[in-house]
């Protein structure tokens, strides 16, 4: 019997079995930044370890940084703080650091990526739950406490339990104006936001093998959201393809070795799966959220669902619980939902495609009177392309502020925030209560198109008619 | 680090599915380099209305659940952001234990390693002690690791949790760091074994 790419990477990666019978895993890389480290870096100080691996660690800054005066010191003193102590650490334990300066600098789920850090086969762990976001090379990524996080530094190990694995097909073409975020949304509403606790989730099918590397991320970036920890697409010629030149990939002869590799990393054809669903592209539509949970999603063509109509009292309750934060009424169509702040950004969609993807509809268009809206680059890199593309050009004239690279409206921890009721037209990955900066702010998910379609509408609007999309 | 075999104390309910981080810390308490003032902002949006800043009616705010050590969930407990922020808080306020229909698995990890048990009831033996607390604020819940039970009145029930945290637990080795250190060889071996490192 074959096996899948889950076992073989956790396999090539156990180091033995500890005394409560959990694996002792090998992190090949471990990604941090200022948020979930600074206390890890505590313990080793206070212990007086050093890191083990320090060339296996590689550190940015995101969740803190303003995106719009980023001088030096910043405005907040608790973000200079933090921005300092990473500074400090990275320093004094010899880990390699993109900071503000260095051009390289972006959501850490984006950095990993495009420096060719994220590499199939691997072991990746982050302090961070959208690690599986770099299961998209066919590496087993996943988020880590910060405990961990100081085990990770100290032995490049950590205590990990198998999970089983479940492979999502999803076959066929998606239809014009459905994006990789609409798969995502689509899966979580189908399986639930806890459907993948104790899973893998393997992507494939047609769909994730035509994919770019983009479209398969934003996917991975949210098996968390239905509970799976990690995510990943068996390694094919377009991972190859999207790695080839990187900083940080193998080159030369050492480059042909890896790929061997890599190959026979991805999942036996006779391998068995705890699970399979299967999922056909075409029964997929632009998928917006109504509640508080990213598993609470309609179609934006759908009517907002009627508590009194849920098919458990469990449900009953937590849907109107959800319509009440939203403030939306029951059985009522979504499309025309006013909003009051469009986000393009994150680490589910702020990268090179979604802002190209985006502005290609966006061009000509004005955001309507009254909306702010916000184009927020997941990384200095994908800034200075989307600049030289003139792409920002196209946000600014539509009335969108261009901002630079970092986490942003995504969560609650810079500048940028939703004020009051606020609700938010979010590229982003969660819609819990208050995540987006105001305990009574309120966040509904779509695609990077479906955001300027918003924006330009000042309600929730279907892109495939705003935009003339055939 | 001492077994943790038993834990006892006073419960509260903290209702509902999908408890994510973000409820139990808001990101906004979490621009620190330490953990060590996160009592402060756990559960802040429950406990205080953002229209008016005054304290909820929430159970968390009610004087008589003040000496709770035990916290009452539903399904899905912990989900979302992996922050550690969030059982640390829970922590650094007092609480030793918590008992739910499920939880996240980030959230359950970094709750077992920190030496906070994380055990698992069904809905409806969760309701009756959550019905039995709203009532008798000051009884005693108590959960038994090595029976795998728990017990308050004169009720006792199941209780659930993975076999590795339990043993980790009751053999107080739930700090895993010290025995992952004593493999160093074998960590090399591993390392050397793999292609990119
Ligand atoms: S963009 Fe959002 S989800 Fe991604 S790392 Fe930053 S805060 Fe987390």
């Amino acid at each position: 019997m074959g096996k899948t790419l889950y076992e073989k990477v956790w396999d090539a990666h156990s180091v033995g079995t500890l005394a409560d019978g959990r694996t002792q895993l090998f992190i090949g890389t471990h990604l941090i930044h200022e948020v979930t480290s600074p206390q890890a870096f505590g313990m080793l100080r206070d212990k007086g370890i050093k890191v083990k691996y320090p060339h296996r660690t590689f550190a940015t800054v995101d969740h803190i940084v303003p995106t719009d005066n980023q001088a030096s010191p910043l405005a907040d003193p608790l973000a200079e703080k933090m921005i300092q102590e990473i500074r400090k650490n990275t320093e004094e334990f010899g880990v390699t650091y993109f900071d503000l300066a260095s051009g390289k600098q972006g959501v850490v789920h984006i950095v990993g990526p495009e420096q060719g850090i994220t590499q199939p086969g691997t072991t990746i762990a982050c302090g961070d739950s959208h690690t599986a976001t770099h299961g998209a090379f066919g590496a087993i990524a996943f988020g880590i406490g910060t405990t961990q996080v100081r085990d990770v530094l100290a032995t490049q190990t950590m205590t990990m339990e198998k999970l089983k694995v479940r492979k999502i097909i999803v076959n066929g073409e998606l239809r014009p104006g459905v994006y990789a975020k609409d798969v995502s949304l689509h899966i979580i509403r189908l399986l639930g936001a806890k459907g993948g606790i104790g899973y893998a989730y393997e992507y494939a099918g047609s769909t994730f093998d035509n994919f770019t590397m983009e479209e398969r991320m934003t996917v991975c970036n949210m098996a968390i959201e239905g509970g799976a920890r990690c995510g990943y697409v068996n390694p094919d010629q377009i991972t190859f393809d999207y790695l080839e030149g990187r900083p940080y990939s193998p080159t030369g002869a050492e480059w042909d070795k890896a790929v061997e590799g890599w190959k026979a990393f991805a999942s036996d054809a006779d391998a068995e799966y705890a699970d399979v669903v299967e999922i056909n592209a075409a029964d997929i539509e632009p998928t917006v959220t109504w509640g508080v949970s990213p598993d609470q999603g309609i179609s934006i063509g759908e009517t907002i669902p009627d508590p009194a109509n849920a098919k458990t009292e469990a449900d009953r309750v937590s849907f109107q619980d959800a319509l009440d934060y939203m403030k939306l009424p029951a059985g009522a169509p979504i499309k025309g939902t006013k909003i009051d702040v469009a986000f393009l950004g994150s680490c589910t969609n702020g990268r090179l495609s979604d802002f190209r993807e985006a502005a290609k509809y966006l061009k000509g268009h004005k955001v309507a009177d009254g909306i702010k809206a916000i184009a927020v680059p997941g990384s200095q890199i994908t800034a200075i392309q989307c600049e030289k593309e003139g792409i920002d050009k196209i946000f600014t004239d539509a009335g969108f502020e261009w901002r630079a690279a970092g986490c942003s409206m995504c969560l609650a921890m810079n500048p940028d925030k939703l004020i009051g009721d606020q609700i938010c037209a979010s590229s982003s990955n969660r819609n819990f209560k208050g995540r987006q900066g105001s305990s009574i702010g309120r966040t509904v998910l779509m695609s990077p198109v479906m955001v300027v379609a918003a924006a330009v509408k000042g309600e929730l609007a279907d892109a495939r008619e705003v935009f003339n999309v055939a | 680090m001492s077994a943790i075999t038993k834990v006892s104390g006073k419960a509260v309910t903290v209702a509902g599915n999908d408890i994510d981080t973000d409820r139990i810390i808001p990101a906004k308490f979490m621009k620190c380099v330490t953990f060590d003032d996160l009592a402060e902002g756990m559960f802040y949006d429950v406990k205080v209305n953002p229209n008016t800043g005054e304290l909820t009616e929430h159970p968390l705010n009610d004087p008589k659940h003040a000496e709770a050590s035990i916290i009452i969930s539903g399904e899905n407990f912990g989900c979302g952001s992996s922050r550690e922020h969030a059982p640390q808080s829970i922590y650094r306020s007092g609480f030793r234990a918590i008992i739910a229909e499920s939880f996240a698995e980030i959230f359950y990890g970094n709750s077992t390693t920190l030496g906070m048990p994380c055990v698992c009831g069904s809905a409806a033996d969760l309701a009756a002690l959550s019905e039995y607390i709203d009532e008798n604020p000051t009884a005693e819940v108590t959960f038994d690791l090595e029976a795998l039970q728990a017990s308050y009145g004169d009720v006792t029930f199941p209780i659930t949790m993975p076999e590795s945290a339990r043993s980790s637990l009751i053999s107080g080795k739930f700090d895993p760091l010290a025995e992952l250190m004593e493999n160093m060889d074998k960590i090399e071996a591993t390392a050397e074994a793999l292609p990119y490192i």
